[in-house]
């Protein structure tokens, strides 16, 4: 299951960089949403990958940390997600502010001269 | 542990956080009101940073019964529950945040704070970022107030529209973004081998680290360093600074001043605290020192290239930015109070420079950095208009050249560190210890050093000298109009730098004891791992 998760993650955070570096700002947005995809998905195994466990302690569970999954991470990963969906769509404002502006979806707000 | 000054250290996120959310629900046409409270506001967050530096610094009574003040939200201790922490570092970023934030407010609402909509909400947000940034003592807590006050400080950038604005917007969007990417995964990582995010708990456990776990949370913590860096703008990673910082609008441009200093702060403040457990690679050492000294010659060489007074201004932000990063970089005892001396100086001056630019550059052409569009949408008219309103222009304060003179060089006296204002203080301090031969430091490398804060003082001096004869002395512009609510703050903020040279001594004592805290980082684990709740 870590090899699956850790490529998935790998294959995830390649093309949000690749994208990232491209010159059409819709490009770059689609990047950084698979960037954060990838990150939260990080975010989530550094509490330890497990399965069928619970968060919250469960009465009729033996009360032993081996028996729980952790929580933080799942908390830091809501965190992360309420923020990055939050910035991403300001993100998406400024870009049709862009566009509207400079007639262009170039992220430098020109074409330049080499196309 | 009882009455309500146990719970002081929590007003100067609450109060901006209520202040606000109230200003975005008063009706945009009772713009008095609005005014009235977001001053309010900034004014009970300077007494309340004030009261805290006086409790920290020793002269008022504590309610925690130490220097480090310690609050547990909720009453959950640390390491469970998150803790705002106050020592002497804190409280002095929190007096400049409020000292700062004041007067670029009372600038602003001269006219700036009509040039878009929700000005003053997000003023307010943004101070209440700096001021959890400071404050927390939890490394994802840092991420989310990092988070509110990129999030305002996105709006504020955008302030007034214009493309010039919404692209460097657009730029220091995407760069903001990512950083905050690469934060996540460093606080993920160091989560992942300590098992905590209090930073007090993360210090304590970090001897005990070793083999595959340590190299783990040192690429976590390098992680987070790229993060801090790339706010604290430097090399090579400050790109995104000038573009932005000069074409947001003056007020804003001078809070930002701040801005970079928050990246600095969290250096200083994991560098310090991770000391006895070996520092982590980016947090000080060699990496920062040469990476602060290509930071300040970038910084010098783009302060010569400047074509606008708007892009010097930039660019000596990257150079105060280099300097301190150089100072925290070299890990010494001797160099922090120097360093924090120049901090305080160059944040006052800087903040102060971007406001006077705006004024100097008025007569240029009116509004030129504002589109004519939102002049119309929001109501504002050219003050040289006979028939506009007579409330925009206000009374212009006589003899506002000679004004405009002074300030200005008060700005590159201290902005090159030049006497007898406060930065010339810091620097000296800065030289005699890397003159004395303090710890850290190779000969040569205190030689690089003194050589370095000398050249850029004196690229500086012929940059801002050279600009401003091309501004005071040609004979194409008129006198600009200031109103004394625009003229007033600028006074204020370079009469702060007079104050801090005069009682230097006094500031220093405090800067020392701050140093002395932060080279002592066991006080600050005890404080936060011993503390109870207040009322318990």
């Amino acid at each position: 299951m870590e090899l699956v998760y850790a490529m998935a993650i790998g294959i995830v955070t390649g093309s949000g960089v690749w994208l990232l570096l491209r010159p059409r700002t819709f490009q770059v947005i689609m990047g950084l949403a698979l960037l954060s995809y990838a990150v939260n998905l990080f975010i989530f195994a550094m509490g330890r990958l497990n399965m069928n466990q619970a968060p919250v302690l469960d009465p009729t569970r033996v009360i032993d940390v081996a028996q729980y999954a952790d929580p933080v991470p799942q908390a830091l990963v809501l965190t992360a997600i309420v923020i990055g969906f939050a910035t991403t769509a300001l993100f998406l404002v400024v870009l049709l502010a862009s566009r509207g502006f400079a007639g262009t979806d170039h992220v430098d707000g020109s074409e330049g001269e080499h196309r | 542990m009882s009455g309500w000054t146990a719970h002081l250290p929590v007003l100067p996120v609450v109060l901006p956080l209520i202040a606000g959310a109230a200003i975005v629900l008063i009706d945009d046409g009772k713009r008095p009101l609005r005014a009235l409270l977001a001053v309010l506001a900034t004014l009970a967050q300077l007494g309340v940073a004030l009261w805290l530096a006086g409790i920290a610094g020793g002269l008022l009574h504590s309610p925690w019964g130490s220097e480090i003040g310690v609050y547990a939200a909720g009453n959950w201790a640390a390491p469970f529950g998150i803790v705002l922490v106050v020592d002497r570092l804190s409280a002095l970023l929190l007096v400049l945040t409020a000292a700062l934030g004041l007067m670029t407010l009372l600038y602003s609402l001269a006219r700036w704070d009509r040039a878009g909509v929700n000005f003053l909400p997000l003023f307010q947000f943004l101070l209440m970022g700096l001021n959890g940034a400071f404050l927390t003592g939890d490394l994802f807590n840092l991420f989310v107030f990092f988070e509110v006050l990129l999030a305002a400080s996105y709006g504020l950038l955008l302030h007034g529209s214009g493309a010039a604005r919404v692209r460097a917007g657009l730029h220091y969007i995407a760069v903001n973004l990512v950083a905050s990417l690469l934060f996540l995964l460093g606080a993920a990582l160091i989560y992942g081998v300590t098992g905590t995010l209090n930073l007090a708990d993360i210090a304590r456990k970090l001897p005990a680290l070793t083999g595959a776990d340590r190299s783990l949370f040192d690429i976590g913590a390098v992680l987070l360093g790229i993060v801090f860096l790339v706010k604290a703008a430097a090399w090579p990673l400050n790109f995104w600074l000038t573009p932005a910082y000069s074409s947001a609008a003056a007020p804003v441009a001078g809070v930002f001043a701040l801005m970079t200093k928050v990246g600095v702060y969290a250096l200083l403040r994991m560098g310090t605290l991770f000391e006895p457990g070996g520092r982590p690679p980016l947090f000080g050492g060699d990496w920062l020192f040469y990476g602060g000294l290509a930071t300040i010659a970038t910084g010098a060489a783009g302060m010569l290239a400047a074509q606008q007074l708007g892009r010097l201004a930039g660019h000596a932000v990257i150079v105060s930015s280099g300097t301190l990063l150089a100072a925290i970089g070299l890990l010494g005892n001797q160099y922090t109070p120097s360093m924090l001396l120049y901090l305080c100086s160059s944040v006052l001056a800087t903040g102060a420079f971007f406001m006077l630019i705006e004024m100097v550059e008025r007569n240029r052409s009116y509004g030129a950095d504002l589109l004519a569009v939102s002049f119309e949408a929001f109501g504002l008219a050219d003050p040289d208009d006979p028939t506009g309103p007579d409330d925009v222009v206000g009374i212009a304060i006589p003899a506002a050249m000679a004004f405009l003179g002074l300030s200005f060089v008060m700005c590159a006296l201290l902005i090159t560190g030049l006497p007898p204002l406060s930065g010339f203080v810091a620097k000296f301090g800065l030289i005699a210890a890397a003159l004395e031969g303090a710890a850290g430091l190779t000969p040569v490398g205190s030689w690089v050093l003194i050589a370095a804060l000398l050249l850029s003082g004196l690229a500086g001096l012929i940059a801002l000298t050279r600009n401003g004869i091309r501004v005071f002395w040609s004979n194409a512009r008129s006198t600009p109009r200031l109103q004394v609510a625009e003229a007033g703050p600028v006074a204020a903020l370079l009469l702060l730098c007079v104050a801090l040279a005069a009682l230097a001594g006094p500031a220093m004592d405090y800067l020392q004891g701050t140093a002395a805290t932060l080279h002592a980082p066991e006080r600050y684990i005890n404080a936060v791992l011993q503390a109870e709740g207040v009322g318990r």
